[in-house]
């Protein structure tokens, strides 16, 4: 038997999912089975769309297929190549994690609420996602984004009682669709240009690759898309929906969404800028870069602020497609100077971390999901102490925190340094300018990992150690073994992904050579699979599975020093943490997750809108002799501020000033018409 | 039949149509309206089915058999039925009174000849002089629609609103192509039976179909 080709697997596992969202209503009145059902084919469907992308990556070929369904004569055009294999691969890795994790995660609402919204939105997500990356022109592209988007707001208010989520919601749906207006114009001027604007021919991809268009436009197409992009992928100052849309939505909905579909946005871009447009100004890299670099740091300094563990995690995400775009930014810059290899180097750190970020973000919310399903708490500061009660969520997510913290062996790492590789790279710019202002776009990026390692010690320490700071005991079980397994799937890539560099590099390298010309695993693999050296051993070179088997060695042997002499003196002993010998201390007197972030908020306050107030309870008695104070932190976008509150109120200024207009007797919004045609008429 | 016997008996129609356009606006009856809603339906269906003989275009005769069924018999006896199911006896009720609403009939249709002038001195067609009196039935529907107050002559003036384009494309250019006329059958039929159930749902809510009641639902300062 012939194994399917990748379009096959890909339709086909669309499919499975079409008719589990199908199906999902037509079994909505035995949930417990719902569950297991579109959980289970769901992870099927994944492990096709992964294969699928596996072997469209590896073996490099392009492959289209036209659906003759859609409007007459515009039927559906769909095309995998490197770079669609390479989403197809994220989008089912983490799928199938996800879906697994689902099994054990969604049960948990079985009883408590209605999942059937869960099981049919869920896997219609999936499908638009797998849609929006194999589709090949702009019709199908929209539809698929669209699907995709829609679905994902039903999700996001899945718990739809609370008016915090119904507001989520509606704030995700609309920057959404103001990107997707802004993608839609982007497509509608590339058209135009791909067949002259005669008529409707110019719609495939392959007809706006061919097209002509003048740098002016050009450039106005790619700004539109990439702001259309990057409005759904939590760029600054466009995330303003993501730190609220990725807590709303139940955790392994987040974990699709943070994971996987930041990434299809980040595709568009990709696609659009590398391939359809071909980049012709080394500007547009310029924008990419900066809007990087600003999401990168901001993004990392409110999520140290936040208390709310998803929150956290959600403007983490934004940090992490700052440096996705960082390097996309870079490759595109090196591309427009004709610099290819330089630019694959920078396309594949951007990849890299693309697939990383889906395994560590996808790992931590789903270790959030567990901690929301064992506490019913997602605020840090009633958190603590929980790698006690709950030893494999611990573990799990220690891993995704130093994945995500960059620290060897695991895939943080590898990405963050093939992306300091590119910038290291940049003086063989021959733009003067250029060249003076990057060592300062490496220093922004060196300061944002480590501000994302101290985010992720804080997030750490908060949660899991120390003691619990709840006011009722701790009633936190261990979660059940579907949760479980999809974290240490999810876990166990990240280390995979971090000591076996090469071996993905020597995968993923098709993508940059379809796109740019050129690749960089000869390079990379001069040294054989144990040493990468992305551009040459002199330059640079890091050999993780050295340094795995090294920490491994070191740990075991502290492992061993410490537990074998248990009899001895220097045993370990268990004591009350942060007993310190003092008696009185309660649980609140711990250090927590504000007092954490307060030396930087102190710091870099100035960019954010910090509201701190201090007030003594009794006002009658004298400051020193209070019993007890209230401390009040508020700390807020200012981009909110900034960018969306004027908008809004200009918004409801107009429409207050046009209701007047209104007087809600038919006859005279008739007349209005009336009166429309009439002028028409006369002057027309 | 000559193509000069075609015109005249063409236009006797669309004089004929007129009238009927402005029995709907002196009517102050219901059933009344609806009579002469489904006559000015059928001076439509007969009128499209001259001009296709003339024409030689047989697709009209499609349009004419459609126009036929639904705007003589079919819509009339939904609204008919809607009307005896309601009860409603009152007399229509009209916002302006009805000599001013025949001048400013009148005044439309001058508007409606003046407009159209240019296009009679460049058609060929034998239907030339009719657009004037469709556009001036579309002006006339719109009219009936602004100055009657209950829901359901709302409805009858929109219906013969749409009477005067099916007119108009008739008279412009021969109709327009069948797919096209028969989507607008469609619509039209689903749109009577969606106006029927706003009409329970208006009465329910407001139990009147006054639509003055409607002012309620403005938002409030």
């Amino acid at each position: 038997m012939t194994m399917p080709s990748p379009m096959a697997l890909a339709v086909y596992s669309v499919v499975i999912l079409l008719i589990m969202a199908i199906s999902a209503l037509v079994f909505k009145s035995r949930q417990g089975f719902l569950v297991n059902a579109v959980f289970a084919f769901s992870s099927l469907a994944c492990v096709m769309a992964l294969t699928a992308g596996f072997q469209a990556v590896s073996n490099g070929a392009v492959e289209t297929l036209i659906l003759p369904i859609g409007l007459p004569d515009l039927p559906f055009y769909l095309r995998i190549d490197a770079l669609s294999g390479f989403f197809i691969a994220i989008i089912g890795l983490l799928g199938l994690f996800v879906s697994i994790y689902s099994l054990g995660y969604v049960r948990g609402f079985v009883g408590q609420r209605s999942i059937t919204s869960l099981a049919v939105f869920y896997p219609l997500f999936m499908a638009g996602m797998i849609l929006v990356v194999i589709s090949d022109d702009a019709y199908f592209f929209m539809i698929a984004w669209e699907l995709m988007a829609v679905s994902s707001f039903f999700l996001v208010c899945f718990e739809d009682e609370s008016g915090a989520n119904r507001r989520a919601a509606f704030i995700y749906l609309l920057i959404a669709h103001i990107g997707a207006v802004m993608i839609l114009l982007s497509f509608g001027l590339m058209a135009g240009f791909a067949s002259g604007f005669e008529n409707f021919k110019g719609y495939t991809f392959s007809a706006m690759r061919g097209a002509h268009i003048s740098p002016g436009w050009a450039s106005a197409a790619f700004l539109l898309a990439f702001f259309g992009f990057a409005a759904k992928a939590g760029v600054v100052p466009l995330h303003v929906w993501l730190p609220e849309a990725h807590p709303a939505a139940p955790s392994n909905v987040s974990a699709l969404m943070s994971g996987v579909m930041l990434k299809t946005a980040l595709y568009g871009i990709i696609r659009l800028t590398f391939d359809i447009l071909t980049v012709s100004q080394w500007w547009w890299g310029g924008i990419v870069l900066v809007l990087g670099l600003i999401s990168a740091v901001t993004g990392i300094l409110y999520a140290i602020m936040q208390v709310d563990l998803k929150r956290a995690l959600a403007y983490s995400s934004v940090e992490n497609v700052g440096i996705i775009l960082i390097s996309i930014g870079l490759s595109m810059i090196f591309t427009a100077h004709k610099m290819h290899e330089l630019a694959s180097l920078a396309l594949i750190a951007g990849l890299y971390h693309s697939l990383n970020h889906a395994m560590f973000k996808g790992l931590l919310f789903m270790g959030a999901g567990a901690i929301l399903h064992a506490t019913h708490e997602r605020n840090m500061e009633r958190m603590g102490g929980l790698i006690h009660k709950l030893p494999w969520t611990a573990t799990l997510f220690l891993i995704g925190c130093l994945s995500i913290s960059a620290m060897p062996p695991f895939n943080g790492f590898v990405s963050e340094w093939l992306t300091f590789q590119a910038f290291l790279l940049s003086p063989a710019l021959p733009n003067p300018i250029l060249k003076l202002l990057f060592p300062l776009g490496a220093a922004l990026l060196a300061l944002t990992a480590a501000l994302s390692a101290r985010c992720f010690v804080k997030v750490y320490s908060v949660t899991f150690l120390g003691r619990w700071r709840g006011e009722h005991p701790c009633a936190a079980r261990e979660v059940n073994w579907p949760m479980k397994a999809g974290m240490c799937l999810c876990a166990a890539s990240c280390l995979l992904l971090g000591v076996f560099p090469t071996a993905v590099i020597g995968w993923a390298d098709m993508a940059p050579l379809i796109l740019i010309g050129a690749k960089i695993s000869v390079s990379a693999k001069t040294f054989g699979w144990l040493w990468l050296t992305p551009v040459s051993s002199v330059r640079a070179s890091y050999s993780a599975p050295v340094i795995f088997i090294g920490i491994t060695a070191v740990v075991a042997a502290a492992y061993a020093v410490f537990h074998s002499r248990r009899s001895s003196k220097t045993a370990l002993t268990r004591a009350p943490v942060w007993g310190c010998g003092f008696e009185k201390l309660t649980n609140r007197m711990q250090y927590n997750s504000t007092s954490f972030a307060m030396p930087l908020r102190r710091i870099f306050g100035f960019l954010m809108m910090i509201k701190e107030s201090v007030t003594p309870q009794d006002a009658n008695a004298h400051g020193a002799f209070q019993r007890k104070f209230v401390y009040r932190l508020m700390i807020n976008d200012r981009v909110w501020y900034l960018l969306y509150k004027p908008f809004s109120k200009a918004a409801f200024w107009c429409a207050r000033k046009a209701g007047f207009m209104q007087h809600g007797r038919i006859q005279i919004y008739l007349l209005y018409s009336f009166i429309t045609l009439i002028v028409l008429l006369v002057f027309a | 039949m000559t193509t000069n016997l075609a015109a005249q008996i063409n236009g006797v129609l669309a004089a004929l149509i007129l009238l009927t356009a402005f029995g709907l606006l002196a009517q102050r009856r219901i059933y009344g309206m609806l009579h002469l809603f489904a006559l000015q339906g059928l001076f439509l269906s007969v009128s499209t089915a001259i001009v296709g003989y003339t024409a030689g275009l047989h697709h009209l005769y499609v349009s004419a058999v459609l126009t036929l069924i639904l705007k003589v018999f079919v819509l009339p006896y939904i609204l008919y039925a809607l009307v005896h199911k309601l009860h409603i006896r009152k007399e229509v009720e009209d916002l302006v009174n009805i000599p001013t609403t025949m001048l400013i009939g009148i005044a439309l249709v001058i508007f409606s000849y003046h407009l159209t002038a240019p296009v009679r001195e460049l058609s060929t067609l034998i239907t030339k002089s009719t657009l004037a009196v469709a556009l001036s039935t579309v002006m006339l529907g719109f009219l009936v629609m602004i100055t009657r107050k209950k829901a359901v002559t709302q409805i009858i003036g929109f219906l013969a609103l749409e009477n005067g384009l099916f007119f108009a494309a008739t008279s412009a250019t021969y109709g327009m192509p069948l797919v096209v006329e028969l989507g607008v059958a469609l619509d039209i039929l689903i749109a009577a039976f969606i106006f029927g159930l706003f009409f329970f749902q208006i009465r329910t809510t407001f139990d009147s179909l006054d639509l003055k009641e409607m002012e309620k639902l403005k938002e409030e300062d």
